[in-house]
């Protein structure tokens, strides 16, 4: 029977059948960071029992490091920093602490050291760990008692999730990105449309993404739901993979990871890319977006008393007007980085915006490398002086930073950011924050003018 | 776990409550999972001097002491933080009735005997009129038959089998798991060596 590549992934890590339908995984590879790993140690110890598997562990600090110099944000986050360095040291784990040159997101160093690839299952206490999907791995989010139960026994209970598969098919426009693609898809399934299941994107929109664009729109599959996001490796992933630490040391094939000819999806949805243009959040969940082009809904696109109320409240708490044309939105700050769109192919497309112009006057504009290896390849590229001389500030350190302001760099209240990261909830990137989200290019636009700009209007 | 949990209902039917709002990050700079109770919702029950919002549902006198929550579509979306749901039961939250929630906040529920019926959104909406005319009306959430009752209403829910048994039998999957161990050196046994992960130091 034909299968799909989520089935074949479930399949390969299958160590038994639970009662009541669960069954238990193994996990291949698991990420832990300062935050969400504490109780998990603590939970351990109390328990008596020991790491089953330190070689498949990685701890990485990035969500409480401050971002202008090597240090923790402030004591609080001294402590948990403190915490993980000394869980690593009596378990012996592997640890990309500040001041390694491979420290950075979980996210973007883990795919930079060759440690996702496909075939493989892999775990972290972050929502955002559906980017492994990019390489056909499965990888997924999960809660601190689950980080426990891995580091005791690294496996998983499990339940097998329905599928949709998301066919993107022809060209994106210039001044289009993988970004677009995926708040596209949110905007269309809506912020939970695809609880319950994994997502397979696949199309000629896809397969002509590099890999981080790839890897944009697995991260960003969770917004959607999506317990997992997947798509079929080709030569460009096998081709990343290759010359990386950990290169040599895997190897998870054994099955072809595509989804066979005639596999039954449960849902499948078609996307034009051709239609897509560059998307712009404009409320406080991830599908509340329009095209740059476009305006903030009113009350008449609105058909459930219900959607009424949510877009009041939304506009409410983002300070819009309904009807207002999406370019006609100011803000007061401009935000690059995150695991979604902070690696250096996203700083390259920024940089191209930025190149000869500055800042709007007025604007505060920060960017943060999505880890350390990346910041040094982008200024071995020259990159930080294009950010610097834009009036950009071009933050030493890597980590989370503003995506979701649990370090030092939060937003103020009312202040309106324009942002390259995956979330704009009330309160994200601040309490009273007001997040617009976008590609790294469309931030870098905004940044120019100073309000929402589209950044097809700056292609030459 | 008792096979009913029972209280009464406070109605909350925003969509989308993500858990960066459930338990905002400045309570999550902490190792242990305590002191998380006034975490919940923080932004929108409390003003930045800490004192409650006095129009806030959660802060009326009829609805205070509600144990359980009547919610809107896709609660507890975004970020992966278990904090939301050491919160919740620690403010005293017994089950949150919903039309779906995000898996990862799915899955942690059922980790720390938080109960979170699905049923139909008709169904969610009624339970929400109810509420919001009374803060007395008591919800009861069989587990065992799947079924609340409120007043005159009995609606069916959804809930899976193993996460049905989890709350029913309150048992510690780590160690359950570890009874596993002969099928987990199976696997293990089955692995390559390149299909073992070994990370640098």
């Amino acid at each position: 029977m034909p299968r799909t590549l989520y089935d074949k992934l479930v399949d390969a890590h299958k160590v038994c059948d639970l009662p009541d339908g669960d069954i238990l995984v193994y996990v291949d590879l698991h990420i832990m960071n300062e935050y969400t790993s504490p109780q998990a140690f603590s939970a351990l110890e109390a328990k008596g029992l020991g790491v089953r598997r330190p070689d498949a562990q990685l701890c990485v600090i990035d969500h409480v490091n401050a971002t202008r110099a090597r240090r923790a944000a402030d004591a609080p986050s001294q402590i948990l920093i403190e915490n993980l360095e000394a869980n690593r040291k009596k378990h012996d784990l592997a640890y990309f602490g500040l001041g390694d040159p491979r420290q950075g997101i979980e996210h973007v160093v883990v795919p930079e050291q060759g440690l996702a690839q496909p075939g493989m299952l892999i775990a972290c206490g972050d929502s955002h760990t559906t980017t492994y999907g990019a390489f056909g791995a499965l990888g997924f989010g999960i809660g601190t008692s689950e980080v426990e139960h891995i580091l005791a026994t690294q496996t998983l209970r499990y339940k097998r999730l329905k599928t949709i598969l998301v066919q993107v098919d022809g060209e994106l426009a210039p001044g289009v990105t993988a970004k677009d693609i995926i708040m596209k898809v949110v905007n269309v399934i809506g912020a939970g449309g695809a609880n319950g299941y994994a997502v397979e994107f696949a199309g000629s929109a896809i397969s002509s993404l590099d890999m981080a664009g790839r890897m944009t729109i697995c991260n960003m599959a969770v917004e959607l739901g999506g317990r997992a996001a997947l798509m079929a490796p080709d030569t460009m992933t096998l081709a990343h993979c290759r010359d990386r630490p950990h290169s040599d040391s895997l190897n998870f094939d054994g099955e072809t990871w595509v989804s066979d000819p005639g596999a039954d999806f449960d849902k499948v949805l078609e996307i034009d890319a051709n239609e897509i243009a560059p998307l712009v959040s404009w409320g406080v969940s991830p599908d509340q977006s329009a095209p740059v082009d476009g305006a903030v809904p009113t009350d008449t696109d609105m058909t459930t008393p219900k959607a009424k109320a949510g877009l009041a409240r939304a506009l409410d708490y983002m300070g819009l007007e309904a009807g207002q044309k999406i370019t006609d939105i100011g803000i007061d700050s401009a935000f690059i980085g995150s695991c979604t769109n902070g690696r250096i192919e996203d700083l390259r497309s920024a940089a191209r915006v930025l190149s000869g112009r500055k800042v709007a006057e007025g604007v505060s504009a920060i960017i943060v490398p999505g880890s350390t290896l990346t910041r040094v390849m982008a200024e071995e590229e020259g990159l930080d002086r294009i950010f610097i001389e834009a009036g950009f500030d071009w933050r030493p350190e890597s980590g989370c930073s503003m995506c979701l302001a649990m370090n030092d760099d939060v937003a103020m209240d009312g202040e309106r950011v324009a942002s390259s990261t995956n979330r704009n909830f009330e309160g994200r990137q601040g309490r009273g924050a007001r997040t617009h989200l976008m590609s790294p290019a469309m931030v870098a636009a905004a940044a120019v003018t100073g309000r929402i700009t589209d950044v097809r209007d700056f292609e030459d | 776990m008792p096979k009913t949990v029972a209280g009464t209902g406070a109605p909350l039917p925003l969509a989308n409550v993500d858990t960066d709002v459930i338990m905002p990050k400045r309570f999550l700079r902490t190792i242990t999972r305590e002191g998380l109770a006034d975490g919940v919702l923080a932004d929108l029950r409390f003003d930045e001097a800490g004192v409650r919002h006095p129009e806030f549902v959660l802060n009326k006198d009829a609805w205070m002491n509600a144990s359980i929550w009547i919610v809107g579509d896709n609660f507890g979306c975004g970020s992966s933080r278990e904090h939301a749901v050491w919160g919740l039961r620690q403010l005293g939250i017994d089950a949150v009735i919903g039309t779906s929630f995000a898996g990862i906040f799915y899955d942690n529920a059922r980790k720390n005997g938080l109960v979170l019926p699905m049923i139909s959104a008709e169904e969610r909406d009624a339970l929400v009129r109810m509420t919001e005319v009374s803060g007395d009306v008591v919800i009861t959430v069989n587990i065992r038959q799947r079924l609340i009752s409120a007043g005159d209403l009995t609606i069916g829910f959804e809930m899976d089998d193993a996460t049905r048994r989890a709350l029913l039998d309150d048992r510690d999957d780590t160690l359950d798991t570890l009874k596993l161990m002969d099928e987990i050196l199976a696997y293990e046994n089955r692995l390559s060596g390149k299909q073992w992960v070994r990370v640098m130091k």
